[in-house]
């Protein structure tokens, strides 16, 4: 791993993110449609006092000129101001990512444990009654719609049986341990149905990785001197397979969104990809826009942490 | 010398010897019987089931299924089993329109990138990779949220929503397509069938389209299936959240989305349509999974 790799990496993200912050820009200029649009049509609102607003924000100059005003503006952390909630949207932003976060993380977390000892499982046995349950299963997983599955799991869980609350709270009245077990009861039911449609491609990823692996010729160098089935697996294939999954869990991050943003609107859950809906049917425009700016951002980042963890991981990784 | 007369007398084809193949995905065959019989459903279903969609019967709102309603009914007491037939017929237009768009616009782009070297092909597959690190979702709910309006009043309701949902599904979905395209291309220009046509005389156009493009088609056809399922999971994604189809349009996401709020005491309302999905998705994607076994002829079974 050498620095040069690092900066290099870094220096590859910065046009993606400005491409990315193009395409949103270009998205809502091409857009119908005025940010002003409300005033325009409000008769207590003077012309001369419009066009005033206008040039001060920069309405009418060319578009390449607002692109320039906004990027500064979002580089200085200067988000905008909420229409709907009266507040700055980076605080918004802020207050909302913490859940967001948390649920992302702890169904990641889930996903490789199920995936892991699934996949490798499955890989090591190719074509076995086992292998074709778990692919079977797999495809089963990834078909189920997140927002199917958490329907499922809130009749089953809250409704049915009412062992699960289905409606997550940030303000829960308890204490201690109490508090802890309320929050992981809520946050059960949304972690799982992210956590189990994450497994289901991983699982998929595992097996291949490891039937590559597999028939690598050091492996069978490794059987040839004896070493136990099991030691060949742990030590020898998984930690070879295991590398391009690494870059697949991080690749896989868009996708992750996606579902969060269904599972976060199911469950109520008070983060980024809720407040995003909330946006969208209020018309707050600053917020949709820097939410989904944020989103870019943190894909763009996961990838960067990709590429950085596959060169360190994988020698065979060239730094020219 | 029987045996090879045999062999000869058998006659093999291309889309025989994929067929053969396919047969041997036990699962993929099931789903295609499945969502053969979900498409005559959806298509004949109207004439056999003759239930209007928006038939408010209030006195049997939220029924369970029953002989006058199969499938139950609903808060205003409409038919489900109606209004899935004809949310299904949109929900699988959805899916093929947008799989055709990604076809397309793939095939395109990974077509030039491929035939183009040096700064085109890099500049295009820098917008591919940029493309692909694109929120999807976050995206999708953007731009609808930006043109909803602007295209409702060009092309009526219905339509403006169907053809910005198909437009904007295919048009965030075209990359992989793009990125095989052009794998393959790269790989069999360098070929002597390639070079041969080249010697006769054969314009680039002339070679991408006859010679390259359909040796390069199994993946995608592949890639294209996975779409459709992709595609009618993003339009039920996008309705369920509310952002899709109107409600008189019922699509299945659109049917869940109404659903959702009775789940306590309606269950089978939401179950219908959110297995539909399901059924339609999975099948989808275990075709796609026997034709990637049916269309790589070097893959030895």
């Amino acid at each position: 791993m050498n620095r040069n790799y690092l900066i290099r990496r870094l220096l590859i993200a910065v046009p993606s993110l400005l491409g990315i912050s193009i395409v949103l820009y270009t998205v809502l200029a091409l857009a119908p449609g005025d940010p002003f649009g409300e005033l325009a049509t409000n008769p207590n609102v003077p012309a001369e006092v419009r066009m005033a607003l206008r040039a001060k924000f920069g309405l009418d100059d060319p578009i390449y000129l607002r692109y320039f005003h906004w990027l500064v503006a979002m580089i200085h952390g200067d988000w905008g101001f909420s229409f709907v909630s009266r507040v700055d949207v980076d605080t918004l932003i802020l207050q909302r990512l913490p859940a967001t976060l948390f649920v992302i993380g702890s169904a990641q977390l889930i996903a490789i444990l199920v995936a892991l000892p699934v996949g490798v499982l499955a890989g090591t046995r190719p074509y076995s009654v086992f292998d074709q349950i778990a692919n079977t299963l797999a495809f089963v997983g990834f078909s189920l719609p997140t927002f199917f599955t958490g329907l499922l799991l809130i009749l089953i869980f809250s409704i049915q049986l009412d062992w699960l609350p289905f409606v997550y709270r940030s303000d829960i009245n308890a204490h201690g341990l109490q508090w802890v077990w309320e929050y992981i009861k809520q946050a059960i039911m949304p972690v799982t149905v992210l956590g189990l449609f994450q497994g289901a491609s991983l699982v998929r990823y595992v097996r291949a990785s490891v039937l590559d692996v597999a028939r690598l010729d050091y492996v069978t160098t490794a059987r040839s001197k004896g070493i136990g089935e099991r030691r060949v697996i742990t030590r020898h294939i998984v930690r070879t397979a295991l590398i391009p999954v690494v870059t697949l869990v991080a690749l896989q991050m868009p996708i992750v969104f996606s579902g969060a943003i269904v599972t976060e609107q199911i469950f109520r859950i008070p983060g980024i990809g809720s407040l995003l809906i909330a946006s969208i049917l209020a018309n707050d425009t600053p917020v949709v826009m820097a939410v989904t700016f944020v989103f870019a951002c943190l894909v763009v980042l996961f990838n960067l942490i990709a590429d950085v963890l596959y060169g360190w991981l994988d020698p065979r990784i060239a730094f020219r | 010398m029987a045996a090879a007369g045999k062999e000869k007398a058998r006659r093999f084809s291309p889309t025989l010897e994929a067929w053969r193949r396919f047969r041997r995905h036990k699962l993929a065959v099931v789903s295609a019987v499945i969502l053969l019989l979900m498409v005559a459903a959806i298509a004949i279903g109207p004439l056999l089931w003759r239930v209007p969609i928006n038939e408010i019967d209030f006195t049997a709102k939220l029924e369970g299924p029953s002989w006058n309603h199969p499938f139950g009914t609903d808060d205003l007491g409409q038919d489900v089993l109606a209004r899935l037939i004809y949310g299904g017929r949109i929900s699988l237009a959805v899916g093929l329109s947008a799989m055709a768009v990604a076809c397309i616009v793939g095939m395109l782009v990974g077509a030039l990138a491929g035939m183009s070297r040096g700064s085109v092909d890099a500049g295009l597959m820098w917008l591919t990779d940029l493309f692909l690190s694109l929120p999807q979702l976050p995206l999708l709910l953007l731009v609808i949220y930006l043109f909803r309006d602007g295209l409702k009043a060009v092309l009526g309701p219905e339509g403006g929503v169907f053809v910005m949902i198909v437009i904007v599904i295919g048009g965030l979905r075209w990359m992989p397509v793009a990125r095989l395209v052009r794998a393959q291309i790269l790989s069999i220009r360098e070929k002597e069938f390639v070079e041969a046509a080249r010697a006769l005389g054969a314009s680039r156009l002339r070679i991408v389209l006859n010679h390259i493009l359909p040796n390069a088609l199994g993946p995608v056809i592949v890639a294209g299936t996975i779409d459709v399922a992709a595609a009618i999971i993003a339009e039920s994604t996008l309705s369920f959240l509310g952002l899709g189809f109107p409600p008189d349009i019922p699509t299945w996401g659109r049917v869940l989305f109404d659903a959702k709020d009775y789940l306590d005491i309606a269950p089978h309302w939401a179950l219908f349509p959110g297995a539909l999905i399901f059924l339609a998705v999975v099948s989808i994607n275990f075709i796609g999974d026997g034709l990637r076994d049916a269309l790589d002829p070097r893959r030895v079974l």
